[in-house]
Parts: C-alpha cells; sequence; structure tokens
C-alpha cells in the first residue's frame, strides 16, 4: 500500500528569461551611458535656464531630446528585465552605467585614462560577471 | 577641495531612494497582464518611476559640487540596499556570488572614483 505524495509546488524559474532579463540591463546600461554623453553634450547650450527653458530645451535641442528618449527606452528595458528577473541580480547591474561611461569619457571627449581608473573598470566587469552567475543556485 | 555634506546627503539619499524605487518597479512589472489597464491603473510602477527619477535628480545634484573619489562610492550603497530589499520583499537567495559581485563592483567604483579624481 502506498500513497502517492505530491511533491509542493516550486516555484517555477525560467532560466532562459533570467539570462535573457541579464543581457537586456547590460545592453540597457550602454544607453544610459550614450543618454549620459548626449545630454552632457546638449546641457552646454542650455546654460543657465530656468525650469520652463530647461523643458522647452529638452523638447527642442537635438542631442537633449536623444538623450531623454534613450532613458525611456532604457526605463521600458528594465521594466520587462524586472518582471523575470531577481532584482538582486539586476540592479547591482546597473553598475556597468560606470564603466561605459568611463570609457566613452576617453573615446570621446578624450578624457585622461589613469591606470586606477583602467583598475576601476576590471574589477567591476568581474564584479558583474560574478554577479551574472549569482542566480543560479 | 572639500565635499560638503549636503552632496553626500543628497548622493546617499538618492541611493536609498532609488533601491526603494526599484523595489517598486518590480513589484508593478510582475503585475503587468495582457490588458492596457494592467500597466495604466498599476500605482506601484508609477511609484517606482517617479521615485526613480526623484533619485537620478538627487544624484545629479549631489555631484555637480565635490569630489567624485568620496561621492562615487557613496552610490554603491544602493546596491547594498537593493539586496536587503529584495531579501525582505521577494524572498530572493542572497548567494555567496551575488555578495562577492557586488563586494567587487563596491571596490571598482572606488578605485574608479579616485582614479577620476
Amino acid at each position: 500500500m502506498s500513497t502517492i505524495t505530491v511533491p509542493p509546488q516550486a516555484p517555477v524559474v525560467d532560466h532562459e528569461k533570467r539570462r535573457q532579463a541579464v543581457l537586456i540591463i547590460i545592453a540597457g546600461t550602454f544607453l544610459v551611458a550614450v543618454a549620459q554623453m548626449l545630454i552632457k553634450s546638449g546641457a552646454n547650450r542650455l546654460g543657465h535656464a530656468d525650469l520652463l527653458a530647461t523643458a522647452i530645451g529638452i523638447l527642442t535641442i537635438p542631442p537633449l531630446f536623444a538623450g531623454y528618449c534613450l532613458y525611456g527606452i532604457f526605463a521600458v528595458m528594465m521594466i520587462y528585465a524586472l518582471r523575470h528577473g531577481e532584482l538582486s541580480v539586476l540592479f547591482p547591474l546597473i553598475s556597468l552605467g560606470f564603466v561605459w561611461v568611463a570609457i566613452l569619457s576617453v573615446l570621446i571627449f578624450h578624457e585622461a585614462m589613469s591606470p586606477l581608473k583602467g583598475v576601476g573598470i576590471a574589477i567591476i566587469v568581474c564584479g558583474v560577471a560574478t554577479l551574472g552567475r549569482g542566480g543560479r543556485h | 577641495m572639500t565635499t560638503p555634506v549636503s552632496s553626500m546627503a543628497l548622493v546617499l539619499g538618492g541611493s536609498v531612494i532609488g533601491s526603494v524605487g526599484a523595489v517598486f518597479l518590480k513589484a508593478g512589472a510582475v503585475e503587468i497582464g495582457r490588458h492596457w489597464s494592467t500597466i495604466l491603473k498599476n500605482w506601484k510602477l508609477a511609484l517606482g518611476g517617479v521615485t526613480y527619477l526623484l533619485s537620478s535628480v538627487l544624484f545629479v545634484k549631489g555631484m555637480s559640487h565635490g569630489e567624485l573619489s568620496v561621492l562615487f562610492p557613496m552610490v554603491s550603497l544602493s546596491y547594498i540596499c537593493s539586496l536587503v530589499w529584495s531579501r525582505l520583499m521577494f524572498q530572493e537567495v542572497i548567494t555567496k556570488s551575488k555578495l562577492y559581485g557586488v563586494g567587487l563592483i563596491l571596490v571598482g567604483i572606488v578605485c574608479l572614483g579616485l582614479g577620476s579624481a
């Protein structure tokens, strides 16, 4: 005589969707870095504008407009990713934005790349790689 | 050049507020269904968006005065907060690799901040 025991329902984890969520955030942080570059270059044209002039500037100065549009796209990407992935993995991944900004600053604004900056970038990338695997128990 | 306490407060405040915003974004995101009303009537999503926006305004204000080598590392408070919130609110497991990952990111940001000075 045996009774069939039904195992308690484990929460369904879609590993493929979780992997996608990580990749979406990584791509998203690059968009944010580009957005910051655009806003930085557009903000020079804004000068000391008041609130209304700033709002009009965002709509009429092309790099500013493009920058804020990219921020909007990132918001949608983040919401999609958070739907399927873990917050404890995805949120710290946003730190990759620092890395993209540092790289783009050197490439576009020809800022100096100090050795310490390079070390920082390498360590953050290691951290992101470690986190990216952190979702698997 | 020294970093004003007000700048530190803005960056630290922005960090905590931003991590809370992400909690609301996730809570709202999982409630999105096939119908448009699940997005339009989603107050968690809206609150998450507003909070996240507020945190970025605080970051920009805070970072405009003071040393990046001091202010940069303070941003990493948000990553530590996010680990705490995800365990408390979503019962996520804090694995060793998550802790190591955030630890490395913290060290990396400190280096980046010092290197930008």
